[in-house]
């Protein structure tokens, strides 16, 4: 592609270990546990009734109260997670500002693999109960995907391409990776990117339940998400946001933004195979990292460090596990992979975006966060996952990995900059 | 119910869904001009009164409706 190279100025994390980034990287550091008993509703029969909720959020301080109404919860971390992340990055847009970008060249690329369930539960309750004529006029702006960007769009001004991805819990890797490609290209000079997520409700949480797909350890959340781990026995619903700024780098430079790394490589495609289950020996997730490293002109022993998919599933984590040494060989033995999902649990359309930004947050702080819950080694699960305990390493390149139900894959590659 | 039972509650059906104080909602004020409200906070309070009030609100006489002043006299004019 083009010589315009792309460069990570802010981040914005929401999940079930807080608000923040600083909040979220230290208890990753920490390798504390987000998971506990569901409260947002009566879980009644349900086989799973433990999830990542997030605790802290109060929106109220980042969004006009008015407004918290006409939105949605996954809205609602979208927004204040694109707050936190232009907050930090001082992304300057329009003529007024020093540096401005064009507004006409700021995209905005934010998705959800869900969107707003919880106003579509609600609603259609009070459909039953008082008629589909009652319904809120802002059913349809709080449950449809593309509210997200847009509303990020109309707070900070960005005229420049706006949609939303959806891709399952590719969603999000799927978003920055296309906010590369447009700033490469040259449509956009920077963008925000990354995604929201808020399912955890009687639908979300009961449609992935009797599919088998989550973890049914209620007597121990705190231990239910063990990507890697022999005894894993499906993932953990989390939620919350990961949203990046991203900014071509001489225009980055120029302004002396601070620059927490360089998004290198991008790769997209499909396993073409089923619904839910990897392809076998994971060769669509294979064919993906391999996109990703070419697309970035790098070997495959430059990367040091890969933040997984490692849901916890006990699919994805052989597969995923096959498919890193399909990859990289005898270097798959010297890298460092970790699950940040065994602390957050699986944020879905959100998971990403949170991972781009732990991504960054590895190469500009020199420290790996662990795998937690890794107790009983399983033989089809050999690599190193940084069990446990945090390591300190500096790394050069990290890969960060988002496979979605359709078999959809997306990998990330950054850089140390 | 007297008119200015009906006014404390129009205005703290307005108060609750446009986010505004109780003190800055004036008989005279209009929803769009003075309140902030768009079309789709009309037709939610819109909403919110017909069921407070148990009145039929018709899209053609809503659409009259452009003050609190309107909201409170059609109320007082329309409750059974």
């Amino acid at each position: 592609m083009s010589h315009r190279r792309v460069v990570i100025t802010g981040t914005g994390v929401i999940s079930a270990l807080g608000t923040g980034t600083e909040k979220n990287w230290q208890t990753l550091l920490a390798g504390k546990s987000g998971i506990s008993p569901i409260t947002r509703f009566d879980t009644g029969k349900l086989d799973t009734r433990i999830a990542g909720e997030v605790k802290d959020f109060e929106a109220e301080k980042f969004i006009d109260r008015r407004e918290v109404r006409r939105m949605d919860l996954y809205a609602q971390y979208a927004l204040a997670a694109a707050e936190m992340a232009v907050k930090e990055s001082g992304l300057p847009i329009g003529p007024d500002v020093p540096h401005g970008y064009t507004p006409e060249k700021v995209g905005v690329i934010v998705g959800s693999g869900i969107g707003g369930i919880a106003s579509l539960e609600e609603q259609h309750r009070k459909g039953l109960e008082k008629g589909f004529d009652r319904l809120s006029p802002f059913f349809i702006i709080q449950m449809i995907i593309n509210m997200a960007p847009g509303l990020i769009s109309m707070k900070y001004n960005c005229k420049g391409p706006n949609w939303a991805p959806v891709s399952a819990c590719a969603t999000s890797a799927h978003a920055i990776g296309e906010a590369w490609k447009s700033i490469k290209l040259g449509e956009t000079d920077a963008a925000i990117a990354g995604g929201a997520e808020a399912a955890i409700t009687p639908l979300g949480v009961g449609g992935f339940s009797v599919m088998k797909a989550l973890s049914t350890r209620n007597d121990d959340p705190t231990a239910a998400s063990r990507p890697f781990d022999k005894d894993r026995d499906g993932f953990v619903m989390g939620e919350g946001a990961g949203i990046l700024v991203l900014e071509e780098m001489e225009a980055a430079k120029k302004r002396g933004a601070r620059i927490l790394a360089e998004l290198v490589g991008y790769g997209a495609n499909s396993d073409a195979y089923h619904v839910t289950q990897p392809a076998p020996e994971g060769e669509g997730a294979a064919r993906c990292m391999r996109l990703a490293l070419e697309s970035a002109g790098m070997r495959p022993d430059e990367v040091g460090y890969i933040n997984a998919h490692g849901t916890s599933t006990p699919f994805n984590d052989a597969n995923e596990t096959k498919a890193i040494k399909a990859v990289f060989g005898d270097h798959a033995r010297k890298l460092a992979v970790s699950s940040t999902k065994s602390m957050t649990g699986h944020m879905l359309g959100a998971a990403g975006g949170y991972e781009g930004v732990v991504s960054a947050l590895v190469l500009s702080r020199n420290a790996l966060p662990p795998t937690i819950n890794q107790t009983s080694a399983d033989p089809d699960c050999d690599l190193d996952y940084v069990p446990n305990q945090a390591r300190e390493a500096r790394v050069d390149a990290v890969m960060s990995n988002s496979f979605g139900f359709g078999g959809t894959n997306a990998v990330l590659l950054f850089k140390r900059f | 119910m007297s008119t200015s039972a009906i006014e404390t509650k129009v205005k703290g059906i307005i108060a609750d869904q446009l986010g505004v104080g109780e003190d800055e909602i004036k008989v005279e004020s209009s929803f769009i001009e003075d309140l902030g409200a768009d079309s789709l906070d009309i037709v939610e309070l819109v909403m919110a009164m017909e069921e407070e009030f148990e009145v039929e609100i018709p899209d053609e006489e809503a659409e009259n409706i452009k003050t609190v002043g309107d909201a409170i006299n059609y109320i007082t004019n329309h409750k059974k």
